[in-house]
């Protein structure tokens, strides 16, 4: 007993002998890329954290279709070609929420105390884990897609169109997701996260231009569908995925993600750094 | 002492509060380079909370604090380069595997994936972890989960390292084993920061103590120090026949000069002695009498005993009070 202790000890000190010079500090990009391993690492290790990004695509996408397919544009494959597009954001950007949860909980374990005691640049640990989130709401669009060319999506854009609707989703997720990191630092417990998620985005994705042409809403309703960014992207997207794209539809989303990220990332890195 | 050699830690009327309960009320520490420091104090006393003010987790309220040179506020990514810190709780990730979890924070560290992985190795050999690496975290015994922690602690080499409870809750062969490492961290020159609730771990590691309650520091010094603020020792006696107990105290208390307390068992009575040299006169004079003793002990107050006569905290009799009484004189 008393030679394995010793040896460790010895151990130990020639490991404090480290070899070679202390390596260089490593740059923003470099230390949130790690923490997006990170996230991919727990994916693996805890797979069930993906049922939501698998779970909910298929749910949406069958559930809108048939329930308002025939009702809303006369047929389903009518409405198809309308609801696709929409219902990727829906989908993608309910699951955002996910974010904020999964960082409520992470952020109360020890781990945490650690990474913000080391030399890296600060939002990393935060940039990373969305960076994470990216590859599920990557998983969640190309789940969305499929089961939408499966019940009869035929968009004129092609490839091209869709992979930019898809890559514009993912850019607008992660802006949209700042908010609810702020939320995920300001909230002690997830069902509270969990609640003001729900109450922001209920709203924000019904009251939108997903499942029906706003003509038909009173007024107050469309002047809200109007400024809603979730109508600005559905737009876009709509139009990418037909093929007729406009670039002034799609600076309008591009000022929300900035706007997003300016607000809300200062906010909540001011809220982590005085975390307790 | 060290006198003379820079500090590792200087803090000045440090202060944190949590809404209307002030968990540092005024804390001031001078804490040498090289060697360990003991901060010791029961739960709650706002030792954790120091630790993670002078790791720079956590903004201060009031007063200053200088760790390494370097302000915690002003210069806290100085401060972040220099100095590792070990949780109480799990500091790892505990999905991830022991490997994983050192990869990730060789890379945050600044490694290249190669020199990452060869350091990783090195470590969880040197750790004794080789075969658990490929494990999970969660999975780790209490003692695994220790000596990973500090591990990942020292992938690049602190010139101080926060050490916070790193015992507790562990065996008596693991916490041999963290003490071992402890100690080779101290023979390799860094300097050891840390946090107990053991009168005995304190008391075999760190070369000075403060002693912290209600957010103050209410004692600080060597071990011999501490010891001795309490008064030089106890002399414990046990006689041969309980019905002599009542004479044997008489004759103590008239040797020695010092009142004598009974003790629970009928036989034994202890003596809180200012001068030892009486003791050898004391028992003699027993002899004289004719009253046996079985047993005699003279020892120096256990660091326990110290403790309990500086927070007053289970403290019962008069004597612990008075020694109370006693040190806050001396006390900073």
């Amino acid at each position: 007993m008393t030679d394995t202790i010793t040896t460790s000890a010895q151990a130990v000190g020639n490991v404090l002998q480290m070899p070679g010079p202390r390596p260089p500090r490593p740059n923003a990009l470099s230390t949130s890329m790690s923490f997006g391993w990170r996230a991919l690492l727990k994916i693996k290790h805890v797979p069930e954290q993906l049922f939501d990004v698998t779970m909910f695509p298929v749910m949406f996408t069958l559930m809108f279709t048939f329930l308002f397919g025939g009702a809303l544009a006369g047929s389903t494959d009518a409405y198809v070609q309308f609801l696709i597009p929409g219902i990727l954001v829906q989908t993608v950007v309910m699951i955002t929420m996910y974010t904020g949860l999964t960082l409520n909980k992470d952020i109360e374990k020890g781990v945490f105390d650690r990474f913000r005691s080391l030399p890296i640049w600060r939002p990393s640990p935060l940039v990373g884990a969305l960076f994470g989130d990216i590859v599920r709401y990557t998983i969640a669009s190309v789940i969305v897609l499929i089961l939408g060319l499966i019940l009869g999506f035929r968009p004129a854009g092609g490839v091209v169109g869709v992979v930019l609707s898809v890559l514009l989703l993912l850019l607008f997720s992660f802006s949209l997701s700042w908010v609810w990191t702020m939320f995920a630092m300001l909230m002690r417990t997830e069902q509270a996260v969990m609640g003001v998620s729900m109450f922001i985005l209920f709203p924000l994705t019904f009251a939108s231009n997903i499942f029906v042409d706003p003509s038909t809403m009173p007024g107050w309703l469309q002047a809200f569908v109007e400024v809603n960014p979730i109508s600005h992207l559905v737009t876009t997207l709509r139009a990418l995925c037909e093929g007729s794209f406009e670039f002034g539809q799609m600076s309008g989303v591009l000022i929300w993600c900035a706007g997003f990220i300016v607000v809300f990332g200062p906010l909540t890195m001011r809220l982590y750094n005085r975390k307790t | 002492m060290r006198s003379g050699t820079a500090l590792a830690i200087e803090t000045t009327g440090l202060v944190k509060r949590f809404g209307s309960n002030t968990a540092v009320d005024g804390v001031d520490l001078a804490v040498p380079t090289g060697g360990v420091y003991g901060v010791l104090g029961p739960n709650g006393a706002g030792k954790t909370t120091t630790i993670r003010m002078l790791a720079t987790l956590l903004p201060i309220d009031g007063g200053s604090a200088r760790v390494l040179g370097h302000d915690v506020t002003k210069e806290a990514e100085t401060v972040r380069g220099k100095v590792s810190l070990t949780g109480q709780f799990a500091s790892l990730d505990e999905d991830l595997t022991g490997t994983e979890n050192l990869m990730l924070l060789g890379r945050l560290y600044g490694y290249s994936r190669a020199a990452a992985r060869s350091r990783c190795d090195q470590l969880l050999e040197a750790f004794g972890l080789q075969e658990a690496g490929g494990r999970q975290v969660k999975t780790y015994s209490g003692g695994m989960r220790r000596r990973i922690d500090i591990a990942a602690s020292i992938i690049v080499t602190p010139e101080l390292i926060f050490l916070d409870e790193p015992t507790t809750g562990l065996d008596p062969r693991s916490r041999n084993q963290v003490w071992e490492i402890v100690r080779a961290l101290v023979a390799g020159g860094t300097t050891v920061l840390l946090t107990t609730q053991y009168l005995d771990e304190a008391d075999q590691l760190a070369d000075r103590i403060a002693v912290i309650d209600h957010g103050k520091v209410i004692a600080e010094g060597t071990t011999g120090q501490l010891k001795a603020s309490v008064g030089s020792g106890a002399l414990h006696v046990r006689v041969a026949e309980p019905s002599r107990r009542a004479d044997a105290a008489v004759t103590l208390e008239r040797t020695l000069g010092v009142p004598v307390s009974l003790e629970s068992d009928p036989a034994a009575l202890t003596a809180r002695i200012d001068d030892p040299q009486r003791v050898a006169r004391a028992l003699a004079t027993l002899d004289d009498e004719n009253i046996a003793v079985t047993t005699f002990a003279l020892g120096q107050p256990s660091l326990d005993e110290v403790f309990l006569a500086l927070t007053g905290h289970g403290a019962e009799n008069a004597e612990t009070t008075a020694a109370t009484g006693t040190f806050e004189g001396t006390a900073s």
